[in-house]
């Protein structure tokens, strides 16, 4: 006997390459943005060693950041500077667009939203680094 | 009835992961990856350092900074596969892959900002 489900259509699809996202500028900036996260998770892993090598001892700590000073490594950390910067610029332009927030019926301004992103962010980065810096 | 979808809390960590991403990751990144390794600043000493995350805030500190981006990067990650890639027969791996990296890195932050002498 037949198998009548055989002869019936299947749904259609279209067929989409896996290289999609090159087609369009947009499309790269947002598996771009998406790629960033794998460079956030390697700084996490950086941070990790980094918090080992500290309670190992003086000579354990020198040695990573000799490994720090490798040319791989640096260029490594400067390709993830620019992906994690990438990630902070849409994270916080997308902000207004994630938010409504309104004031006496009008809803504010993307600017005014967004703005305060990066103050905290100048101020944050700024103590950190005097934490660090100092002394 | 349904079960719950427990998409919504994955979603509010991988937010509060972006946000901690973005605003501390670069700083973090730029003196300990760059600046310090090329000499552009001078790094603290070995010594300071670890006293200044022998506090308990810098712990506290540490374990946000290493936690919640895991669960970001886990959000995002998954769906770069997915969409990027198209590889959605293996949802479920790759769904146990991120997750679980996430909750095993946590785990290991913790223990290791745990015992600091």
């Amino acid at each position: 006997m037949i198998n009548p489900t055989e002869y019936l259509p299947k749904s259609y699809h279209t067929r989409i390459s896996t290289y999609w996202w090159l087609t369009r500028w947009a499309y790269l900036k947002f598996i771009l943005r998406e790629a960033s996260s794998v460079f956030v998770a390697w700084i996490v892993v950086l941070t990790l060693l980094q918090i080992r090598a500290l309670t190992d001892g003086p000579a354990e700590y020198a040695e990573l950041q000799k490994w720090l000073q490798s040319p791989l490594l640096l260029a490594l950390n400067a390709v993830s500077f620019f992906f994690v910067v990438f990630h902070a610029v849409t994270w916080f332009n997308l902000a207004p667009k994630a938010m409504a927030i309104r004031v006496r019926g009008k809803r504010l301004p993307g600017l005014a939203i967004a703005a305060p992103n990066y103050v905290a962010w100048a101020a944050i980065s700024a103590a950190v680094a005097w934490i660090l810096l100092r002394g | 009835m349904n079960k719950r979808s427990n998409e919504p809390f994955l979603w509010m960590l991988f937010s509060a992961g972006g946000v901690v991403s973005a605003m501390l990751m670069p700083v973090h990144l730029f003196l300990f990856g760059l600046a310090f390794p090329l000499g552009w600043l001078d790094a603290p000493s070995q010594e300071r350092l670890l006293a200044i995350v022998r506090h308990p805030v810098t712990r506290a500190y540490l374990l946000v900074l290493c936690s919640l981006p895991l669960f970001h990067w886990a959000h995002r990650f998954r769906f770069t596969l997915y969409d990027g890639l198209q590889i959605k027969h293996l949802n479920e791996l790759i769904n146990i892959f991120c997750y679980g990296g996430a909750v095993l890195g946590t785990a290991l932050a913790a223990y290791l900002l745990w015992s600091i002498p």
